[in-house]
């Protein structure tokens, strides 16, 4: 076949989205966040006050011995830091991915122009995991305020949770980019997985005061795997080398397989 | 040396098809959806794919638009294989689907910018281009209003000013005016006819006849995924009906016995539940004989022959059930 002059076109303006195609996602994101930024910053800056104050000075009170030789506030403060980038995880990769399919299907409109599937997701998650970023970085600064962070390592927690909350949404989006119908899933998702995570992964108490029959949730939840994580880096909470590259290669692990399979999922539905 | 000038001659006068489809096949499990059509589209032209809902025109569009996967067949489009070249084909072309899909959370200027960048344009480009499009579409005082306040001939304009963005080579429009009303319809062919005008290739798809009239130069008629008749509207016209319809209606009880009765009159009939559609050249004269017979109907009409009833004489069904 020869290259015709329409082809000659067509490869030299498919060349910048080949390349650059998931940066223009997320800008595109970006610009849709500017008309709700404003709820997502009182957000991000309300729920760490508040779970501060119950938590690190109500519950606290409780503990006044604290937990393996930390305040508890001090104990809780990385914990609660990875459920901030969890809670983003979840609110931005549950409905909003349904919707781009569904309610305001987004992701066909990008599919028409250059964009692939696979640039969709990429562009998504590079938005989610900045949105995520400044929600946690928000985050450390108030528990920094409230005097919750002995170690100069600390600062990487901001990191560990981020990695956390996104092995977490890239699980929920390699389901929720399966679903043709909401009907009710998505809240199971949420009772059944997002809730006993959230509790018993190691985050207000450790993990070893569990029976030991429950202790295997907290070992594949990806939730206690970064708190761990967050735990050394706040206050040098003593893990063995080993432990620490199991921790964080569970996470990239499952970031990895994550994008892979939701991003298998998205071309799929889109070539359909 | 005389066979090269020939074929070269040739080359030069027929200019390369920009889409070009073979035994095109679109099978969803069980179900085809397309059944292995052909068909080629000239540079500038405007063709359609004329049928009813669920006649496989949308998998079509979604395979040009290189999108969907064809399932089997050969399909090239502006000399490109969307199977290998789908983001670069897609650099190329507009896109106004069945469904609009505009994003919500952003206002109507800003759909455009958005939708500039996805084709790697600079952003100054875009912006100008946007304000010239939204004029274009007519909606400049809509600029900073948010999408799900337009009505929905506003909504279709913008999806078409949206696919105009890149300045493609091929338009593509699925349905464009389904659900609008009758002056919305006006000003959206008005737009598109001004794109033909310029030379844009437009492909688009209907089941009102009066649109594919309007606006194709060539059309296939489409029908359970295969082609069932290709021309211009008029050729088909001429091909497949007659000039003028006489349409007679006597009532839902009386309607098979009248049939029976004006057997031989016209060139042909067609019998629908609540009418008789008698084809022939002078409408006028086939009613007077009619009633020469001693039939009198409720109602009567002579007029023009359409592409439904070119589709109606190639399906046996009407095209708007």
């Amino acid at each position: 076949m020869t290259v015709t002059d329409d082809a000659r076109r067509a490869l030299t303006s498919g060349a910048a989205p080949r390349r650059f195609g998931a940066l223009y996602i997320l800008e595109h994101r970006i610009r849709a966040l500017r008309g709700y930024a404003w709820s997502a910053v009182m957000t991000s800056l309300g729920n760490p006050i508040v779970y501060l104050f119950a938590l690190g000075v109500g519950l606290a009170s409780l503990v006044p011995a604290g937990i393996g030789g930390v305040s508890y506030l001090e104990f809780v403060a990385p914990a609660l830091l990875c459920t901030a980038a969890m809670t983003v995880a979840a609110n931005e990769t549950t409905y909003p991915i349904v919707a781009g399919f569904k309610w305001n299907p987004i992701f066909h409109g990008m599919n028409a122009s250059p964009i692939t599937g696979r640039q969709i997701v990429h562009g998504t998650m590079l938005f989610i995991a900045l949105r995520m970023t400044f929600a946690v970085a928000v985050y450390y600064a108030v528990i920094l305020a409230f005097g919750a962070v002995p170690s100069a390592w600390g600062i990487l927690s901001v990191a560990i949770a981020v990695l956390t909350g996104m092995a977490i949404g890239l699980l929920i989006s390699s389901y929720s980019s399966t679903l043709k119908d909401e009907r009710g899933q998505l809240a199971m998702v949420m009772r059944f997985g997002f809730t006993p995570m959230f509790l018993f992964s190691g985050t207000f108490f450790p993990l070893s005061e569990l029976p030991i029959y429950l202790q295997p949730i907290g070992w594949i939840s990806p939730l206690w795997h970064g708190v761990e994580l967050g735990r050394l880096a706040t206050y040098g909470q003593p893990i063995a080398p080993w432990l620490i590259a199991v921790h964080i290669g569970y996470l990239v692990s499952i970031i990895v397989i994550g994008l892979w399979s939701t991003s298998r999922t998205v071309t799929r539905r889109l070539a359909g | 040396m005389v066979a090269h000038g020939k074929a070269g001659l040739c080359s030069t006068l027929v200019p390369a098809p920009v889409i070009s489809a073979q035994s095109l096949t679109k099978k969803y499990d069980d179900f085809t959806a397309v059944a292995g059509i052909d068909f080629e589209v000239a540079p500038g032209e405007s063709f359609g794919l004329l049928g009813p809902n669920g006649a496989g025109k949308s998998t079509t569009m979604r395979m040009i638009g290189a999108v969907s996967t064809r399932t089997d067949g050969e399909l090239t489009i502006l000399g490109l294989d969307p199977n290998t070249h789908g983001p670069d084909i897609r650099s190329q072309l507009g896109v106004v689907p069945q469904q609009d899909n505009l994003d919500l959370d952003l206002r109507v200027r800003d759909n455009l910018l958005v939708y500039g960048r996805y084709f790697g344009l600079p952003r100054k480009q875009i912006a100008e281009r946007a304000d010239e499009l939204l004029e274009f579409a007519q909606l400049a005082d809509r600029r900073g209003a948010k999408v799900d306040e337009l009505s929905g001939g506003m909504k279709r304009r913008l999806t078409i000013a949206r696919a105009l963005i890149n300045d493609p080579r091929i338009l593509l429009l699925d349905e464009p005016t389904t659900g609008l009303d009758p002056q919305a319809r006006h000003i959206l062919w008005d737009r598109l006819f001004r794109l033909k005008e310029r030379g844009t290739t437009l492909v688009l798809t209907t089941h009102y006849m009066d649109e594919a009239e309007q606006l194709c130069d060539r059309l296939v008629v489409v029908d359970k995924g295969q082609i069932m008749a290709e021309g211009s509207p008029a050729s088909l016209i001429r091909d497949y009906s007659s000039r003028e319809v006489l349409e007679v209606r006597f009532g839902s009880d009386k309607n098979a016995e009248a049939a029976e009765r004006v057997q031989g009159i016209g060139e042909r009939i067609e019998v629908l539940p609540d009418r008789l559609l008698i084809y022939s050249d002078n409408g006028e004269a086939e009613l007077v004989k009619i009633t020469e017979m001693g039939l009198h109907p409720i109602t009567s009409l002579v007029r023009r022959s359409s592409l439904e009833d070119v589709f109606l004489r190639l399906t046996g069904r009407s095209l708007v059930e």
